[in-house]
């Protein structure tokens, strides 16, 4: 097979992959009687054309941007990290304990408080599996699933019978009070101008961008990032460079779960106010979707959860505007999973193929 | 706990592995042949709505089934032509096909019978009711055995019953058939079976194939058996325990039964709190019970129980020329 130009592989795969999602797409909403057109205005309109709908759009965003790059970090590690759900979760909790029992005095102090908690909570929780993988040669696939479900069950366990406060109905813990509210976009000077009404996203979207320089800076810019990829491109190789696979797999996996985790404080201490069951309501899955389109780069990840936070908050206008079920949105997912993920070599045969075309006739 | 609370458990066991049994013989055959199939939940919510959706508007119980099969089916296809043709990552193509049927199956729901995404309740032909095995009330006063065979054995979907004797036909077609020693040895290693002139495509998308038809008779069994109607999510990962058990199980037949029915056992006994308190005198909370599944499976693949070690071409596609 003839190898794409580097500009084709990086901007134009993503973008045909996600052509043919939208295809499949526009033809699921016909075949449901629907219009596509009408959607996409509805969608729009919705989420782009008001800085209301940027407000949900940025929100959204922020928690992808965290789970995106989870998922890309534990790629570049030739890891396949499907737990950002439960470690999201779990980074719920971190957030919820964080704020729950002390008193901070500034919510600058809390958001550090909780900033740790959640990272640190989602750590562990992606530190077991990673430690049974290096050590007892488990399947990372399977054991970070079956511990989004374990998650799952503790998070129930934990807000119906230990924290959720006497008295109260639904299962979720006490309200973690005004003090440590973290300012929205239209709470920040400047900021406030573009937007004027209350929105949920916050100043957690600055951390994200800040992670995904980071994440950036450690993968390319340090000797750590380079072990990490080199141990992702191949184990055997940097096995034999001295290159230690306990320590690979455990920090890579650690700091996916940590930034997993971090996405906790976007929803829960940001826009719940207090930790609600299924708190990070598959954002965690998202991540993939968003590391595989964003082409397991920082910045395609930027631009990756941009675009699913459009869908999000579109695919929600959907729902509240039209007869199409706000479950559309999953659809979109799977498709661009499917497509950038699993049937990427289709889709480079595909260009391959028209490259070929376009260059035959100078050949002659 | 008296012995009549043991026969409900046991048959409420029974009822909720039977999904179970049929997914994980379903990721049996996948795996066998070196396919890994996390999707088996997809096509098993494929399946329910189908057949939900085709037994209500025809009546007939059995145009669902093959609605279910044929639903699930396109799923394996496409899994299928990701992970074989087109050599793509297993496991990325399988959590592509869950969430592609998690939204798929309530968009169609919604458009067919605008009820939130859910099918109409299903009666009388449109559903598997339960069959009274002979004799069952006549042997019923035998002491111990007499109950057990009434209660337990007899009053299940007929779905049941094929689920049970999948297992033998699973084993034997493994086990005591060309085909089924190709299959193995497919996932095991595939450029012997290459090298026998034997199509490794061929016996993956066979495998695949077959992986399709047991989760279409898993999702029916869900929709018109075990429930009377399709609604959303309403697998509720079953898909992901089945390959817990199929780990436990070590891809193995019969020793996939008895996980299933372990792991079935488990669930019985979470809609039951108030018999486990009785019994063990402390208080289990009901979640812990719904996570001993997943627990035990990574007790099991981090090796503290057994070891279990997967087929060994498993997750690899294929390359022809090397």
């Amino acid at each position: 097979m003839d190898r794409l130009p580097k500009w084709a592989d990086v901007v134009l795969v993503p973008i045909v992959s996600l052509l043919l999602a939208a295809a499949i797409s526009a033809i699921v909403i016909t075949a449901i009687g629907q219009s596509p057109t009408e959607a996409i205005k509805v969608m729009v309109e919705g989420s782009l054309m008001s800085a209301y709908g940027w407000g949900y759009t940025l929100y959204y965003a922020t928690s992808f941007i965290f789970t995106g790059l989870a998922v890309t970090i534990a790629f570049h590690a030739g890891m396949f990290n499907i737990g950002g759900e439960g470690q999201a979760q779990l980074g719920g909790l971190g957030v919820a304990l964080a704020l729950l029992f002390i008193p901070w005095p500034h919510w600058t102090i809390a958001l550090l408080a909780a900033s740790l908690g959640a990272a640190a909570f989602g750590a562990v929780w992606a530190a077991v599996p990673a430690y049974l993988a290096a050590k007892r040669g488990s399947h990372i696939v399977i054991t970070t699933i079956m511990f989004n479900y374990i998650a799952a069950a503790l998070i129930v366990y934990l807000l119906v019978d230990v924290l959720r406060p006497a008295g109260q109905m639904d299962p979720a813990t006490a309200r973690f009070g005004e003090a440590v509210a973290i300012p929205t976009l239209n709470q920040i000077p400047l900021i406030d101008l573009f937007f004027v009404k209350k929105v949920p996203a916050n100043i957690t979207l600055f951390i994200a961008l800040a992670a995904a320089v980071a994440v950036w800076a450690i993968l390319w810019r340090t000797r750590l990032g380079y072990q990490i990829r080199a141990f992702g491109k191949s184990e055997s190789a940097a096995r034999y460079a001295g290159i230690n696979p306990t320590k690979i797999i455990m920090i890579s996996m650690i700091l996916s779960g940590g930034l997993a985790g971090l996405m906790s404080i976007n929803n829960v201490m940001g826009e719940a106010g207090r930790l609600l069951q299924n708190s990070s309501e598959g954002a965690g899955f998202i991540g993939i979707a968003v590391a595989l389109m964003g082409r397991n780069h920082p910045l395609g990840v930027v631009l990756a959860a941009i675009l699913f936070g459009f869908l999000y908050q579109g695919g929600a206008e959907l729902g509240l505007w039209t007869s199409i079920p706000i479950e559309l949105r999953i659809v979109v997912q799977g498709l661009v999973i499917l497509f950038t993920g699993a049937l990427d070599v289709m889709v480079r045969m595909l260009l391959v193929r028209i490259f070929a075309l376009f260059r035959k006739p100078q050949v002659a | 706990m008296d012995y009549a609370t043991l026969l409900q458990i046991l048959d409420s066991t029974l009822r909720l592995g039977t999904p179970l049994l049929f997914a994980c013989l379903a990721g049996l055959f996948s795996e066998r042949a070196g396919i890994f199939d996390i999707g088996l939940e997809g096509k098993m919510l494929m399946a329910a709505m189908c057949s939900g959706a085709v037994a209500f508007l025809t009546g007939s119980v059995w145009l669902g089934l093959l609605a279910a099969i044929a639903g699930s089916m396109v799923f394996a296809a496409l899994h299928g032509v990701a992970s074989i043709t087109f050599r793509g990552n297993q496991l990325i193509s399988g959590v592509a096909l869950n969430f592609l049927a998690s939204g798929i199956t309530v968009l169609v729901a919604q458009r067919l019978f605008g009820q939130g995404g859910r099918t109409p309740p299903l009666e009388g032909a449109a559903r598997f009711n339960e069959i009274t095995l002979p004799f069952a009330e006549a042997l019923r006063p035998v002491p111990i055995l007499g109950p057990l065979y009434a209660e337990v054995i007899s009053g299940h979907a007929l779905l049941v019953y094929v689920a049970i004797l999948s297992v033998p036909v699973t084993w034997w077609v493994l086990y005591r058939t060309r085909f089924g020693l190709r299959l193995r040895a497919v996932g095991e290693n595939p450029a012997a079976v290459d090298t026998a002139g034997v199509s490794v495509k061929g016996l993956r998308f066979a495998a695949v194939a077959i992986t399709g038809l047991l989760c279409g008779l898993a999702g029916a069994y869900m929709a018109t058996a075990l429930q009377a109607g399709f609604g959303r999510e309403m697998t509720a990962g079953r898909g992901y325990i089945a390959l817990a058990a199929l780990i436990f199980a070590k891809w193995r037949p019969w020793q996939a039964l008895g996980a299933c029915m372990l792991f079935g056992f488990f669930q019985a006994l979470a809609l039951r709190p108030d018999v486990v308190t009785a019994v063990v005198q402390v208080k289990i909370p009901v979640p812990f019970l719904d996570a001993l599944p997943y627990i035990l499976t990574v007790l099991v693949l981090a090796g503290f129980v057994g070891r279990a070690i997967p087929p060994r071409a498993g997750g690899e596609p294929y390359v022809k020329e090397r």
